[in-house]
Parts: C-alpha cells; sequence; structure tokens
C-alpha cells in the first residue's frame, strides 16, 4: 500500500480511489435542462446548415436544436436517432471540434460555436432515460442477413436492417458487442456503461440476433455466411496493430496502446490497474492521446507521448492535443524511436530526432533517451483476418458506393473498408447507409 | 454634462424618470428607497375610497413570458389598486413628500364613477401636498368590473366628466391615465383634454393571458384550477405603447397636450425614444419590479451621456423631436428606393436572409457556392426582412439609389421628386398632382 506517482517500476493504486473516480468521470458533465435550452437559443437555425452538412450521419441538427429550445428533448433524440441510431455514443466521443462545431457560424462569427454535441448528449440521454425506443419494425420479409462485427458500424447495420423488417444475427468475436465503443474509446467519455447501455436499447427495436464469441475465420467462413444468409455485412474494424520496427520492443511492459486501454476499459476496479512510473506513448492519433490521458489519470509521474512529425501533422485534434496537455502529458515531435532499452523489461527508449526532408522524414542523427517503465505502440491499427476473395485498396476491403464489395452479396463499412475517417459516426453512417443498400438489394 | 431635470407641469423634477403607480410605489418603505436609489419622481399606487380596502387573490398575481435565458419580456398581473387603508397611504404621502421636496410625488386615485365619490376624496389628497394627481383609467381587470378603471377608461364621455370633476375639486395639476384597451387611442386623449386634464399618461397594461397550463387547461397564473385575464406590461408592449403615444403628440385635436408615456420602457432609450415621441417624461414599473430600483442609474447615465453626445442641455431640446416625422402611410415617398446590401466581410454564412427571403419574401437573395449569398437587384423590393433576420448587425444594409439611377427591378429610373400614394396613378381616389 502506499503507492504514489512516484513509486518506482509499475504499481497499482498510485492514487487514492476517490481521485481515480473523480479522474475518470465524464470529462464534458452532462447539461441541466436550464443549461440546454440557453445553449439551443443560440443556434441560428441557419439554411442548409453546415453543421448538419459537416457530421457524417447528417443530423439535423437545427432542427434537433430547435427541439430542445421548444422543451421537446425526446423530439429532438427522434431527429438525431432517424440519422444516427448510435447518437448517444457520437454525442460523447465525437470530435466535434473537427466536425459539426468547427462549422458552426457562430464559431466563424465568436470562436463559440453552438455546443452541438453536449445538447445531442441532452436530447439522446433524456429519451433513453426513459428507455423508450423510438422505432418499431416493418412487415417481416423472410429474408436473413448475417452481420459480422458488433461495432458502430454492424450494429448500426443491422439496427437499420431489423428496422427494414429483415432478421439479423450479429456475430463478434469478442465477449461483449459494441466493438471500440466497449474497448477503445477513453473512460471519461464513455461513463458508466453508456455503451453495454446503448446497445441494449438499440437492441430493442427486434429482430436482432447477437452472437458474441464468435469470429469470421475462427469457425466462421465467409462461404459458409453466403449460404446461409441473403446478404452478409462486413464491421471487423481493425484489428491488427502496427509495429514499432524499433530494436527490442519485444521486451516486457511493451504493449499496444488499444490492449492497455481495452484492459482498462474493462477493469472492475482501477486501483488494482498497475501503470508505470514513467510512460511513453508512441503515436500522434487520438488512440495515442487516449493511452497517454489515461496513464495520467491512473497517477503515473511522467507521461511523454512522442510523434515522429511536427505537431501540425498529428492526427490527433488540436482540442485533444490541449487536453493531453491539460492533464499534463508531455508531447515531443519530430523523433522515432530507434530502440527498445532494457533488460527483460523496458528501462529507457532511445529516440532520433527527425526532419522534413525532400523525399519525406529523415533521421538527424541526433538521438536522446526517455526514461521509461511502460511504453505503448500507438502507431495506427490495420485490417486483420480480412476473408479471402475480397479485394483490398491501401490495406482495407475495397468497397463501392454504399459499402459493396468486390464479391456479389457482400457489403462491408466502418473502419475496416476504404474512404472515409476512422471515427464512430463515420462508421454508423456506413453501417446506415449499406444496410438501405442491402435492403434495396434484398427488395429488387 | 446635460441637465436632465423636467418640469412637467410646472412639477419639476431632478430626472425624466418616474416610477408607475404599481407596487413599486405601493408604500412609504418603497418609495423612499426609490427616491434615495434616484428616482425623479413616483405616482403612488391608486388609492380607492375611504372603508375596508379591496383584497387581493392570495394565490399568485403574476404571470410572464420569458427568453431562453429567463430574460422577461413581458409580465402580466391581476393585481387590484392599494389593499391598503386610505388614511395609511395618504400620511405616509405627506411624510414622503415633505422629506423630498425635490422629487414629484403624484397620487393615483380610482374611486367610482360618482361625483361625490371624488369630491371627497380630493380635498384629503390635497392635504398631503401631492404635486398632482393621476386618474387611473386603466386597470383592466377586477376594478373594471366594478364600474371603475378600464370601464370608464373605455368611454370618452365617462373620462371627460370626472376629468372636469376633479378639475372642479382640485387644484394642482390632473393627468389622466388612458388605457390601451380601446381601438382609437385619440378618442380617450380628447375626452381628458376636452374634460381640461393638464396631461395624460399612458399606457395602463393591456388585456392579456401570458400561459395556459397544458396539464390542467388553466390560464396562468392559476388560482385553484382558474385563471383571469390580466394586464400587460413590460418590454413587449413598448411598440404599442410608443404607436399611441405618438398617435396622441401627432393628434391636432390634442397636440400640445403633456403626455407622461408609459409602457415598458427599461433602458434609458426606451425612455429617450418615449421623450421624442411626445412624452415630457417617462414612468417606469416593470423594469423595477424585474431589477430593483438600481436600474434607474443606468437609465441616468445613459440618457446623460446620449445628450451629451448629441449636444442637448436639457430634456426639453429633445421632447417631442421625432413626432414631425410620424405620418400616415399615404405620405410616404414612394420614389424613395432602396436595396439591400450584404456586407460580405461580415456575413457569417448563416443563410437566413435566403431562407427568409427565398420562402416568405421576394427570391431576391441568391445563395451562391460557397456560401456567398447576394442581393439580385432586379428582385429586391427592399422589405428589409433580410436585416431583421440577419444574427449580425449592420451586416445587411439598405442603400438608397440615388435619382437617376435604374431600378432593376422595375426598369425605372429614379425621380429627384416626391411623390406618394395620394396622388399615385393606380390609387382610384389619386388628387391629380397638376
Ligand atoms: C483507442 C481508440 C480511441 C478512439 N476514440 C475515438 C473517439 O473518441 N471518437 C471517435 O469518433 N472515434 C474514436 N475511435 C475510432 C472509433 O472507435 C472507430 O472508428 C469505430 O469504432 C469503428 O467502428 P467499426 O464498427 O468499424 O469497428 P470496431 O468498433 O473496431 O468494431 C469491430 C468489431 O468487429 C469485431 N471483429 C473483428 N474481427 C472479427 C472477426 N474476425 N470475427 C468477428 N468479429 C470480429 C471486433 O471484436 C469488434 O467488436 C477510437 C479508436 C481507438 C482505437
Ligand atoms: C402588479 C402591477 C400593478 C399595477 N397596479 C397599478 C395601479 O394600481 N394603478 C395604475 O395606474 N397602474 C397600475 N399598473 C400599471 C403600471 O403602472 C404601468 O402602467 C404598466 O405596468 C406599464 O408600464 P411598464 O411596462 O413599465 O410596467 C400596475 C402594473 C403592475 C405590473
Ligand atoms: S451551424 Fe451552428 S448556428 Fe447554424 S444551424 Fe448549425 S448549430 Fe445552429
Amino acid at each position: 500500500m502506499g503507492n504514489s506517482p512516484f513509486t518506482p517500476g509499475l504499481a497499482a493504486g498510485r492514487l487514492p480511489a476517490k481521485d481515480l473516480a473523480t479522474n475518470f468521470g465524464d470529462l464534458h458533465p452532462p447539461l441541466e435542462h436550464h443549461e440546454a435550452v440557453v445553449a439551443a437559443d443560440r443556434c441560428y437555425f441557419c439554411h442548409d446548415a453546415p453543421c448538419m452538412e459537416a457530421c457524417p450521419t447528417s443530423i439535423d441538427i437545427p432542427l434537433f436544436i430547435r427541439q430542445i429550445a421548444t422543451g421537446t428533448p425526446e423530439a429532438a433524440a427522434k431527429t438525431i436517432f432517424d440519422q444516427n441510431i448510435l447518437g448517444g455514443m457520437c454525442a460523447r466521443v465525437c470530435p466535434t471540434e473537427t466536425l459539426c462545431e468547427e462549422v458552426c457560424v457562430r464559431e466563424t462569427a465568436e470562436g463559440k460555436p453552438v455546443e452541438i454535441g453536449r445538447l445531442q448528449r441532452y436530447a439522446t440521454d433524456t429519451l433513453m432515460a426513459a428507455s423508450l425506443h423510438p422505432f418499431t419494425r416493418a412487415e417481416p420479409t423472410g429474408k436473413t442477413v448475417a452481420v459480422v462485427g458488433a461495432g458502430p458500424a454492424g450494429l448500426a447495420c443491422a439496427h437499420r436492417l431489423a428496422m427494414k423488417g429483415h432478421d439479423v444475427v450479429v456475430f463478434d468475436a469478442r465477449a461483449k458487442a459494441g466493438g471500440l465503443n466497449e474497448y477503445g474509446i477513453a473512460s471519461y467519455k464513455s461513463v458508466d456503461s453508456f455503451a453495454q447501455k446503448e446497445v441494449d436499447w438499440l437492441l430493442q427495436i427486434g429482430g436482432i440476433t447477437v452472437e458474441t464469441g464468435k469470429a469470421l475465420g475462427d469457425g466462421l467462413s465467409l462461404d459458409g455466411l453466403k449460404a446461409d444468409y441473403d446478404a452478409v455485412f462486413l464491421g471487423i474494424g481493425l484489428s491488427g496493430v502496427n509495429s514499432l520496427r524499433a530494436e527490442g520492443e519485444d521486451t516486457g511492459n511493451v504493449a499496444d496502446a488499444v490492449d492497455f486501454i481495452r484492459e482498462l476499459r474493462q477493469a472492475g476496479d482501477l486501483s488494482a490497474l498497475k501503470i508505470g512510473r514513467n510512460v511513453v506513448v508512441i503515436g500522434g492519433g487520438m488512440t495515442a492521446v487516449d493511452a497517454a490521458v489515461q496513464s495520467k489519470l491512473l497517477g503515473a509521474e511522467n507521461v511523454t507521448m512522442v510523434y515522429r512529425r511536427g505537431q501540425d501533422r498529428m492526427s490527433a485534434s488540436e482540442y485533444e492535443q490541449e487536453l493531453a496537455a491539460s492533464k499534463g502529458v508531455r508531447i515531443v515531435t519530430h523523433a522515432m524511436p530507434k530502440a527498445v532499452i532494457g533488460n527483460g523489461a523496458v528501462r529507457e527508449v532511445e529516440f532520433e530526432y527527425t526532419k522534413d526532408g525532400p523525399n519525406g522524414l529523415e533521421p538527424t542523427g541526433e538521438t536522446f533517451r526517455l526514461p521509461a517503465d511502460q511504453l505503448f505502440r500507438a502507431i495506427g491499427q490495420r485490417l486483420k483476418g480480412a476473408p479471402d476473395g475480397l479485394t483490398l485498396d491501401g490495406g482495407k476491403i475495397a468497397v463501392t458506393g454504399a459499402g459493396r464489395t468486390s464479391l456479389d452479396g457482400v457489403w462491408a463499412g466502418g473502419d475496416c473498408a476504404s474512404g472515409g475517417d476512422d471515427l464512430t459516426v463515420t462508421a454508423v453512417a456506413e453501417g446506415r447507409d449499406a444496410a438501405e443498400d442491402i435492403h434495396a438489394a434484398l427488395s429488387a | 454634462m446635460a441637465d436632465l431635470s423636467t418640469d412637467f407641469l410646472g412639477i419639476k423634477s431632478p430626472n425624466p424618470f418616474w416610477l408607475a403607480s404599481a407596487p413599486p410605489t405601493d408604500k412609504e418603505y418603497n418609495v423612499r428607497r426609490a427616491f434615495e436609489a434616484g428616482w425623479g419622481g413616483v405616482v403612488w399606487k391608486t388609492l380607492g375610497e375611504e372603508g375596508p380596502p379591496v383584497v387581493n387573490v392570495n394565490g399568485p398575481r403574476y404571470g410572464a413570458i420569458w427568453g431562453a435565458d429567463r430574460r422577461l419580456l413581458g409580465l402580466n398581473n391581476i393585481e387590484l389598486i392599494t389593499d391598503r387603508p386610505l388614511e395609511t397611504n395618504l400620511e405616509e404621502m405627506a411624510r414622503v413628500k415633505a422629506d423630498y421636496p425635490d422629487r414629484a410625488l403624484i397620487a393615483s386615485i380610482m374611486v367610482p364613477c360618482e361625483e361625490a365619490s371624488w369630491k371627497a376624496i380630493l380635498p384629503r389628497v390635497a392635504e398631503t401636498g401631492a404635486d398632482g394627481i393621476e386618474l387611473n383609467f386603466g386597470c383592466p381587470h377586477g376594478m373594471s368590473e366594478r364600474g371603475m378603471g378600464s370601464a370608464v377608461g373605455q368611454v370618452p364621455e365617462y373620462i371627460e366628466m370626472v376629468t372636469r370633476w376633479c378639475k372642479q375639486y382640485y387644484d394642482k395639476p390632473v393627468i389622466v391615465k388612458l388605457t390601451p384597451n380601446i381601438t382609437d387611442i385619440r378618442k380617450p386623449a380628447r375626452a381628458a383634454k376636452n374634460g381640461g386634464a393638464d396631461a395624460v399618461s399612458l399606457i395602463n397594461t393591456i388585456n392579456s393571458i401570458t400561459a395556459v397550463d397544458l396539464d390542467d387547461m388553466c390560464p396562468e397564473p392559476t388560482i385553484d384550477g382558474k385563471g383571469s385575464h390580466g394586464g400587460y406590461c413590460g418590454p413587449a408592449v413598448k411598440p404599442i405603447a410608443l404607436s399611441m403615444v405618438s398617435e396622441i403628440a401627432r393628434d391636432p385635436e390634442t397636440y400640445g397636450l403633456p403626455i407622461s408615456g408609459i409602457g415598458g420602457v427599461t433602458t434609458w432609450r426606451d425612455a429617450a425614444e418615449f421623450m421624442v415621441l411626445g412624452a415630457g417624461n417617462v414612468q417606469v414599473c416593470t423594469a423595477a419590479m424585474t431589477y430593483g430600483f438600481k436600474v434607474v442609474q443606468e437609465m441616468i447615465s445613459g440618457l446623460s451621456q446620449w445628450m451629451d453626445e448629441k449636444g442637448y442641455s436639457s430634456t426639453s431640446d429633445f421632447i417631442g423631436k421625432a413626432v414631425p416625422n410620424v405620418t400616415d402611410w399615404q405620405h410616404l415617398n414612394l420614389n424613395y428606393i432602396t436595396k439591400a446590401r450584404i456586407d460580405q466581410e461580415a456575413c457569417i454564412k448563416c443563410g437566413r436572409c435566403y431562407a427568409a427571403c427565398e420562402d416568405t419574401s421576394h427570391q431576391a437573395i441568391a445563395m451562391k457556392p460557397g456560401r456567398v449569398f447576394e442581393v439580385k437587384d432586379d428582385e429586391c423590393v427592399a422589405c428589409n426582412l433580410c436585416v431583421n433576420v440577419c444574427p449580425v448587425e449592420d451586416c445587411i444594409t439598405m442603400e438608397q439609389l440615388a435619382p437617376g439611377a435604374v431600378d432593376e427591378r422595375t426598369g425605372k429610373t429614379v425621380e429627384a421628386d416626391y411623390a406618394n400614394w395620394t396622388t399615385h396613378p393606380n390609387n382610384p381616389a389619386a388628387t391629380a398632382a397638376e
């Protein structure tokens, strides 16, 4: 007992339980009723609103905000769910600063956009708290669809198909449905088991069977699914992780950031989770930020994020970078890992500075070392276990139109499919659109 | 610094801001504090006859409408005249007036429409040293059902008659407070003048129901499951009051009759607007009820700054200054032609102007790639709707076409001469221009 941020090596319980509870509480507390009405009043109800266009699921944002302003958050939620059945999660995790809120005319006017994300959460929370599911199924069509992957793409696809009257079976390799909503999103964005509550709420539509612990390539085959179902949708995300290609990276206490985050998300007791005194995270994206911030929140003394290019090239938004900085994460740019040093477990990481040259990134020859009890890799996820026979494009399943793959009767969407950003909201849009296309094909 | 003092009917006050007859002026305690806060005068809460006073409801007596952040936009009340004994009010008035000789103190009165009632109360009011009286012919609820308040104010003959009695039995200024619950405000104003009134004050509150409880199916404020109409006041009524004041100010029959402007005065600017439309001073109720007596400080500093900026040294310099510019529609210059202009630098691209014009006006705004909004001069009728719906101040403005320019909408050259409807060829009743 008595561990603190200064306890050497890996240690659990670096912070008192009450600090952990605060640290992993809601990043943005929900709006109270009055706050929501005031926030909603700021919306100008723009014509052909730019925010709506910036939303990958094209939610009618001015309409739902007006519905909040007029005291009908439930109707607002319906407007949101019409376009985005995971509108509750998206309200929490969307990088709104680079989507709807970035283009809000009040951002243009005053640098202070309408708080679209928080308003969306206010509306969706209100309806979900009442356990109301606002959709019903069409007459049964007798058609069946297999959806592989219960992440945002698969769930959105399944819901839309069920609504159209088809019977859907969702298979997922993991023990719980939700995909990265359950296993990946930072804890402080989705508190109180929201991911599971959302899945349960979504399934209230009926007509969807979820089979967990069933993996394509391990028991299930694409040919088998094609034979047993009228259509197949693949929403298997990116389960592979890129390696550093640095000397010695196979040593102890070096892990993939996504694995660390998954463990953290599933931990019943955060004070039992071990974290290093000195943590180094390599990467410049959302995953890197999440791993770094959560390490800090667990009580690591020093957390450093190291990115090989300049700050402007980081895929983590400015807002995410500021969040990391505000939690005390140090961000080092223009440095790439050369060697992981340690005897059986990481002790130090050696980096070399880089600069932008005519042929891309060039090492400068200058090196430095950072002490590290724990090293997380967050330099990108990649497609793993895609069935044979599918054409790939840039390492992802090639799709055209609304998620059509090179194989007849097989659709794909979300992170595993080509095109679009790797975001929850994009996965939802792609799953939904594929469902519409599948429905059209099955009705033809 | 500008001199804010006013002389209204010979009644001097250090500034034109008086508190209207209402809860803020209900008793000595309030009025002393109001004077300490800087109010120039008060019209005491309306007095009734000698004898047991009226009683108010014991449930809620106010209703309201609000903006999103609970900014109070309109207030409604079902309160009656003072519910304290006449004697108490008179004693308090006398004490306060003695202590604040430089402030105006007016007694508001409402007694039955019988000569004896007025004859009885007027000498007693005179004894207090009050500077004048205001006849409450305006209260639209409760008292009107007893044949007083707006029941009198809606019948010009009664107004004239009662005013005459007052002039007969009281020798200080008589102000007649008008109800807006009437079709043509000039009629009661003329009656007051004919009865010998020294001034009119307006408006009293407007019949209103602010809200209905959709669960209980009952108007608000709700008293044991029932509601009744009340009197509406506050910022929402200002436009109505301004119009009524201007009608009296420019009516040849009442021209020059002093006016005390009331209705929604909330800021110095509101007060200035009433005054340039002919009010010699203003009375305030809701703003004080919403924000407390201290608001008068902003009114004083604001009016004073504006007067300095404009070079007005006394309030008489601007009272009534806008009256000559209030006219009838038929006298507006039809050769005055403007076009909307959108400042592209200031535009935040919300598209409200486009939606408004395209859907409900003249399809005169084009939406171009990149959300660029431009006015089509050949369609723009200069209605001003885009200006009104644009959230950015001064982003859309109206630009006058100079005489000699061609109005692309009509293809006609803009004429320099003034021409109005009375001579327009489309007017069946047009009088020949020659
Ligand atoms: C750490 C982290 C943080 C993130 N934070 C954000 C954020 O804040 N905001 C945001 O918008 N996006 C964020 N993202 C991205 C976002 O989570 C993804 O874009 C989104 O989850 C993609 O949804 P998906 O349905 O395509 O895939 P996933 O959510 O990855 O779901 C795929 C599902 O398929 C299952 N599966 C995989 N292979 C098989 C197989 N062979 N057989 C059966 N099932 C299989 C998996 O178990 C999983 O449940 C984050 C990602 C990570 C990794
Ligand atoms: C609660 C309340 C009570 C009022 N009582 C009286 C009254 O007794 N006598 C009177 O002449 N006017 C009365 N009025 C009307 C006000 O004096 C004033 O004419 C009206 O409120 C408009 O001004 P405002 O918009 O500044 O409030 C009352 C108004 C309110 C809100
Ligand atoms: S851009 Fe902003 S102001 Fe315009 S509709 Fe969207 S949220 Fe409202």
